[in-house]
């Protein structure tokens, strides 16, 4: 049944039409601006990190993580959203739209997004020198798994919760510590021994390594199927959570 | 003029039951309580990763005045700064739109005889104890990670107020100019915008000239200059500029909100 | 007008139902439960609704007429019991009764961040229909709905009555053989409602079938050829508006107001059937004036007086003891 999945993936496209102006800021500006003021600014006092200037270093980071938070930051009020204060997802049950279509559709967007801003700030990546292997193109490869592993859970947490207070505690305990120890700005060695296993426990980590060893042309941390496989455990395990949170709520 | 305005208008008592609307809905949520918990965590763990782990890789700074000191030592006062922004206008802008727009909470207070103005001061000055109650907590982090002294420390809280109460009032101005969430957007990335370049993670002296000087109109940049220069004890007569700067700011700010808040609400 | 057409056409249906007939009914339930907890919303009903038939379910609030509604729209599950739609087990086969069902919940889900024709195209693209069959079918339905002039506005700015006009002609975009309206009119003002019952009567003349809750007895009147009446989870009676009437009421009921508080019961005795209500008198009778008469006779002065025809709100008092609003 890919009919259905079609249509809710056309119905949140056909929202994003009146909101793409805001989310070019959020989604593309900022991470470059970021890019700037860390891989420029504090980068000329770095100097090199694993052989490489300060912003070819971080830029993958910064790719990853701009991912991580897009995923996260869309899959929560609007997820919520759709079964608290619009009732979208009630009207979509009332129709023959099934469980996993409304999961499916809705990853898919989500996937959109995230390519979106991710082949952008590739490009600015890019025009900064920052890409220095033919590998880069693997790169929104990795974007979309970072985005699945990321979105699937938070989307089953959205629908799993009754008020969006929790969110504030999901970007300060889970989204931003991940975004800021991950990797993304400098090497996980440097943490102390005992949280070192939360970075690696966070899925951005991963995504994190497997794009900077496709930019820079290195090899990761661990192999690249034990990376792709951490991330994949989080997407199946999510869409699994998400597809029983939707029940859940949908039921009665 | 606008010292005769407030207090032609203004009640104490009347301006604490705002206040204390606020901190009846704090009490009544438990996850309220986490999420105002939590926001104190934000700039501690930034400190964390930018100052110190990045910090690790950049090592010692040559300040504009010559002195040389430890990444962190230079990126915190800015966190803290950005902490008191970005408390003050979270409180302000955000929390204060929705109460507008949405849960009707001013519609509800205004049919008692508290006036816009005070609901306009009620709101900042919940937004000042909460927000000072971080600033005052990153700050014993900073003199525990001996980033700072006590001394300066305690020199440098007043500073947060100023941002604080600076920050308030331009931001409860611009929640009155909003039309709907997706300025926010736009808000928000000016927010992140300001964090970015504000002499934040590098000195301002680095950026380009022109950019030095836009940067130098903005509000955070002098935010950051006092906070950071009295946190590391580099005392100057610019300084006094920063402050003047913020002062205009808040009373600026507070006046524009006033006049439309009474617009919006007393038709 | 609309009274009478509805009346003739439920005793034509009334003619068509029963054992003989040959079509299986569109909704068939036996011993229907449905429990939260300890809670017994559902209580072991049956019921069959026929093709063509515009079927109510009338009650208080709770009575658990929208429980009922959610297992037929397979959006619930029995607890016990057997129930079919469209001749289909609900458990099982959900999604494929659910595309032959159009659904009018109580609150109005439509989603507030389309306009009004993009609520009607994407929930046909939710059907499977095409792009272009999607465009047309919305046209169509603006124009039942009759919005075609707010086709490209927001849904929060509309009127409760355009609100559920939209839902309920979203509610059409697929063909539906079976319309679920759960308490379509509930918080309209009175015009708002008679031009959405006046939009369901044309439903219903076009040979749909409707199933509706209500617990407003004029609307169970106006629109329904058979009904059923709720109270706590049970069927407590079962027919057209007029032979509930006929068979739990008199023709006429006379309202009595008294200026005092004192229980006129007794003076009242043997007129006919005697209600005393917290605000008023009922008293049922063949004819109305008649009573009204002996009344006075009597020697009572009621502050005021009022002989109606007899309704669906006296069919209810009379089975619970209760009304029905409040």
């Amino acid at each position: 049944m890919v009919r259905p999945v079609v249509a809710v993936l056309e119905r949140h496209l056909l929202l994003y039409r009146r909101l793409w102006r805001a989310s070019v800021f959020s989604a593309v500006v900022l991470p470059v601006l970021f890019l700037v003021s860390i891989g420029v600014g504090v980068g000329r006092h770095v100097g090199e990190v694993g052989g490489v200037g300060y912003l070819a270093w971080i830029a993958p980071g910064v790719m990853a993580s701009t991912a991580f938070q897009v995923a996260v930051g869309e899959s929560t009020y609007t997820v919520l959203g759709g079964f608290k204060w619009g009732r979208g997802y009630h009207a979509m049950r009332a129709a023959p739209v099934e469980v996993r279509d409304m999961v499916a559709g809705w990853l898919l967007y989500v996937l959109f997004r995230v390519e979106v801003a991710v082949v952008v700030f590739l490009g600015v990546t890019g025009a900064f020198g920052a890409l220095r292997s033919p590998w880069a193109v693997a790169a929104p490869v990795v974007a979309a798994l970072v985005a699945l592993a990321a979105a699937a859970p938070v989307t089953a947490f959205a629908a799993s919760i009754d008020h969006d207070s929790y969110f504030a505690l999901l970007f300060r305990f889970v989204m931003i510590p991940s975004t800021l120890f991950a990797g993304v700005f400098f090497p996980v060695e440097q943490l102390p021994q005992v949280v070192r296993p939360l970075a690696y426990a966070s899925p951005l980590w991963h995504g994190v390594e497997l794009s900077r060893a496709a930019t820079l042309g290195v090899a990761p941390p661990w192999p690249v199927w034990a990376h792709v496989g951490c991330l994949l455990v989080f997407f199946v395990a999510g869409v699994v959570w998400a597809v029983a949170a939707f029940g859940k709520r949908l039921q009665d | 003029m606008v010292s005769a305005m407030l207090a032609a208008r203004l009640s104490p008592s009347r301006v604490g039951a705002v206040v204390g609307r606020n901190v009846g809905a704090l009490r009544s949520g438990p996850s309220y309580w986490l999420v105002l918990v939590s926001g104190f965590f934000e700039p501690v763990l930034y400190l964390l990763s930018i100052g110190v782990g990045v910090g690790a890789l950049v090592g010692d700074l040559r300040l504009p005045g010559g002195r040389v000191v430890e990444y962190a030592v230079f990126v915190a006062p800015a966190m803290l700064a950005v902490s008191a922004m970005s408390g003050a206008l979270a409180e302000t802008t955000f929390n204060l739109f929705f109460k507008m727009r949405y849960a009707k909470t001013f519609e509800a207070v205004l049919a008692t005889p508290v006036r816009p103005l005070e609901i306009a001061v009620g709101e900042l000055v919940w937004a000042m104890v909460r927000g000072s109650l971080y600033t005052a907590a990153f700050l014993v982090v900073m003199v525990a990670l001996g980033l700072t002294r006590v001394g300066w420390a305690l020199a440098a809280f007043p500073a947060t107020l100023l941002v604080g109460l600076a920050f308030g009032g331009a931001g409860m101005a611009v929640s009155t100019l909003m039309r709907g969430w997706q300025d926010f957007d736009l808000l928000s990335t000016g927010q992140f915008a300001l964090f970015l370049f504000s002499g934040t993670f590098s000195p301002v002296g680095e950026y380009p000239p022109m950019v030095e000087v836009l940067v130098g109109l903005t509000p955070l940049y002098h935010a950051v200059e006092l906070v950071r220069g009295l946190a590391i004890g580099e005392l100057g007569w610019g300084l006094l500029g920063d402050v003047a700067y913020l002062l205009v700011m808040t009373v600026a700010g507070l006046a524009f909100a006033a006049r439309r808040i009474h617009r919006t609400l007393c038709v | 007008m609309a009274v009478a057409v509805a009346v003739v056409r439920g005793s034509v249906v009334g003619l068509c139902y029963g054992p003989g007939v040959s079509e299986q009914p569109l909704v068939r339930a036996r011993g229907l439960v449905k429990r939260f907890g300890d809670f017994v919303a559902v209580d072991g009903i049956d019921l069959e609704v026929a093709r063509g038939e515009a079927f109510g379910f009338l009650g208080p609030n709770g009575a658990g007429k929208s429980s009922t509604m959610r297992m037929i729209g397979c959006v619930s599950m029995p607890t016990s019991g057997e129930l079919r739609v469209l001749g289909m087990d609900p458990v099982r086969e959900g999604p494929r009764i659910r595309a032959r069902l159009g659904v009018c919940p109580q609150l109005d889900n439509l989603d507030p961040d389309l306009n009004v024709r993009e609520n009607l195209t994407t929930y046909a693209r939710y059907f499977g229909l095409s792009r272009a069959r999607a465009r047309a079918r919305a046209e169509e339905l603006l124009e039942f709905a009759q919005l075609q002039d707010r086709a490209a506005s927001r849904v929060e700015p509309l009127s409760g009555g355009m609100k559920r006009r939209l839902t309920i002609a979203r509610a059409m975009v697929n063909e539906p053989d079976l319309v679920l309206l759960d308490e379509p009119t509930t918080g309209l003002d009175p015009q708002a409602r008679h031009l959405l019952w006046e939009r369901l009567f044309r439903l219903k003349q076009g040979g749909t079938t409707l199933v509706l809750t209500t617990h407003y007895m004029d609307e169970a009147e106006q629109l329904c050829d058979r009904l059923v009446v709720m109270d706590g989870g049970r069927i407590v009676a079962e027919g057209s508006p007029r032979s509930l009437i006929e068979t739990y009421s008199t023709p006429e009921v006379v309202e009595l107001r008294f200026a005092d508080e004192a229980d006129h019961s007794g003076k009242l005795a043997g007129i006919g059937r005697v209600d005393p209500l917290p605000d008023r008198v009922l008293l049922y009778a063949d004819d109305g004036d008649a009573a009204v008469a002996e009344v006075h006779r009597r020697g009572l002065a009621p502050s005021s007086v009022l002989v109606r025809r007899s309704s669906l709100e006296d069919v209810f008092l009379q089975l619970t003891g209760r009304t029905l609003v409040d």
